[in-house]
């Protein structure tokens, strides 16, 4: 059984996000780093891999960007995926990267495509339902529990106070949540090193036009500093919050 | 011509954020010169479906069939596609939500839409259609064209007031054909009862100052006096002391109720990015000098585990209760 990972390469969380003319993100000075929700699938699909009890037996994962994202992708091998795949092409939309995507695995038969919910740069949250669709497959979202047992699949799904226990047959993309893997992994130093041995395919683009445009951006305003009450007097903050704030 | 909007429900039921959402919908149909008609799947009675209407649904289209009754991506999809050519759809509005999330994105591909995901606002202008959505994780606000005909919006929760319309809507039960869903429920375990806090209006959370999960009585009290829900740190919930449905932050919950009390949150920057778009945030923490002051709106320098009583001593005093 064969397992996809499709990882975004986003600024570390901690960047302080400036533009350039308010038109496109500086990338001048910034960490990159694994997309965090795509970590956490990542980190399941290689549980999956180590555990002998199941037929899943390879982790590939593919990403849409220049050459600046193989650091990225060096640590995605570097913690334990088999093989990757870059397409080499700026990531314009969510449409743009899924079409580049479907187009790339459509026939290599991965069993189990997965994508993280939500990217912590553009926060779209669309890629991998777009992918379920332009392959004409299955997609099941909020998932936060992926089992395999010999050919059966389970998957929890998060729902508005509880959870769903689900069956479904391969192929199918799960969009995973928080809650599927624990603790993400670091990569060792044998990781590293065998990492770049792995085999990292690049792979030109088919010509799709991306959907949307970004305009402009802004950065909010800046917060009035808080005001402090005593701890002595927490009357004092019920009277502000019922009569200045106007919260309770 | 139409916009369309999808209103969930839960249990038969809609919620605020459901009217909040055909509201958005009602003064998007005004801006484009046209009608709104709402789509229910599952089954929901005509009084309930009939509140649409209240909130500015022009029309009600209701889908009962049985291979509805769980959320299967592509069966939605298919439904809402079809949906959208009988209604001429120009928008399709859902909100953006884990169903909205769901099925806007195989929907776009469907109808070859451009997506506006999460937007906070009625679109800026019609011609070009741009929208206003949040960007890495909160810091930062942007304007985004959607460049296709058709185009799907999800409306980010909370960003959008309800406003009153009493329009008598016709209510339509819709003959669509329905796929076989591949998927299959086997399952399902939910609380009753408990305050979402996605649905919250106030939520009372608790970070590692909080010393020991058996501390959180002073947290539940205090959220049940103020009728709101729990929530908790990314450590909180890594360590088991609370369930993973209850951490927010970038990679948990991102929420905005009117009112958030940090007790014993330090502010890490993943937590404030679940949380920074609150309406009120109040910190209370032992360190003067921990970030959660430089995001929130009030705050007390003080053991969380002192503090927490005494507020609700002091709501109970000011509500005479």
């Amino acid at each position: 059984m064969k397992i996809l990972v499709c990882l975004g390469h986003v600024p570390d969380t901690t960047t302080k996000v400036k533009f350039v003319d308010g038109k496109t993100f500086d990338k001048n000075g910034v960490q990159w780093i694994i997309n965090p929700w795509d970590e956490f699938a990542l980190t399941r699909a290689i549980e999956l891999k180590e555990d002998a009890g199941n037929p899943v037996n390879s982790v590939t994962i593919i990403t849409v960007g220049g050459k600046e994202t193989e650091p990225t992708i060096r640590k995605a091998l570097a913690i334990g995926a088999d093989d990757a795949v870059r397409i080499d092409a700026e990531p314009s939309d969510s449409w743009f990267v899924a079409a580049q995507i479907a187009e790339a695995v459509k026939d290599k038969g991965f069993d189990i495509i997965l994508t993280g919910t939500d990217s912590s740069d553009y926060n779209g949250s669309m890629t991998g339902g777009m992918i379920a669709e332009f392959l004409g497959i299955s997609s099941v979202s909020a998932v936060s529990g992926l089992f395999v047992d010999g050919n059966e699949i389970e998957l929890t799904r998060d729902i508005d106070g509880g959870r769903e226990k689900l069956s479904i047959g391969s192929p199918f993309v799960a969009i995973v949540h928080k809650g599927i893997a624990k603790e993400v992994r670091i990569a060792a130093m044998r990781g590293i090193m065998m990492a770049r041995k792995k085999v990292l395919n690049i792979v030109a683009p088919v010509s799709v036009e991306p959907l949307t445009e970004y305009e402009s951006f802004e950065l909010p305003e800046p917060k009035p500093p808080c005001r402090m009450v005593d701890a002595g007097n927490v009357a004092e903050l019920v009277d502000l919050l019922q009569n200045e704030a106007k919260v309770l | 011509m139409s916009v369309l909007v999808y209103t969930e429900n839960w249990d038969g039921q809609f919620k605020k954020s459901s009217f909040e959402l055909v509201s958005y919908a009602s003064a998007l149909a005004d801006m484009l010169g046209t009608s709104l008609t709402a789509v229910s799947i599952g089954k929901v009675g005509n009084d309930e479906l009939k509140k649409l209407g209240d909130f500015g649904a022009v029309k009600i289209l209701k889908i009962e069939d049985e291979r509805v009754k769980w959320l299967d991506n592509r069966v939605y999809v298919d439904v809402l596609a079809r949906v959208a050519g009988m209604e001429n759809a120009r928008v399709i509005v859902l909100s953006h939500n884990n169903t909205g999330k769901a099925v806007a994105p195989g929907l776009a591909v469907r109808l070859k839409a451009a997506v506006g995901p999460g937007v906070i606002s009625l679109p800026e202008s019609v011609e070009p259609f741009t929208v206003t959505k949040m960007v890495f994780s909160g810091k930062a606000f942007a304007r985004l064209v959607l460049k296709t005909d058709v185009k799907i919006l999800t409306l980010s929760q909370n960003s959008f007031e309800t406003v009153l319309k009493e329009n008598k809507a016709e209510i339509v039960t819709c003959q669509v054909e329905v796929p076989e869903p591949k998927s299959v429920v086997r399952d399902v375990q939910k609380q009753s009862g408990k305050i979402l806090l996605t649905d919250a209006e106030i939520v009372v959370s608790g970070g590692r100052g909080m010393r020991s999960p058996d501390n959180w009585g002073v947290i539940e009290e205090l959220a049940a006096l103020l009728g709101a829900a729990t929530a908790c740190s990314r450590p909180v919930s890594d360590e088991g002391w609370r369930p993973h449905e209850e951490h927010t932050g970038q990679t948990g919950k991102i929420i905005s109720p009117n009112l958030y009390i940090a007790a014993g949150i330090s502010g890490a920057i993943q937590h404030m990015a679940g949380v920074s778009s609150s309406r009120c945030i109040v910190a209370i923490n032992n360190d003067a000098d921990a970030p959660v002051f430089e995001y929130a709106d009030y705050g007390i320098a003080g053991d969380a585990l002192k503090v927490l009583p005494e507020l609700t001593e002091a709501v109970k005093r000011a509500k005479n209760i």
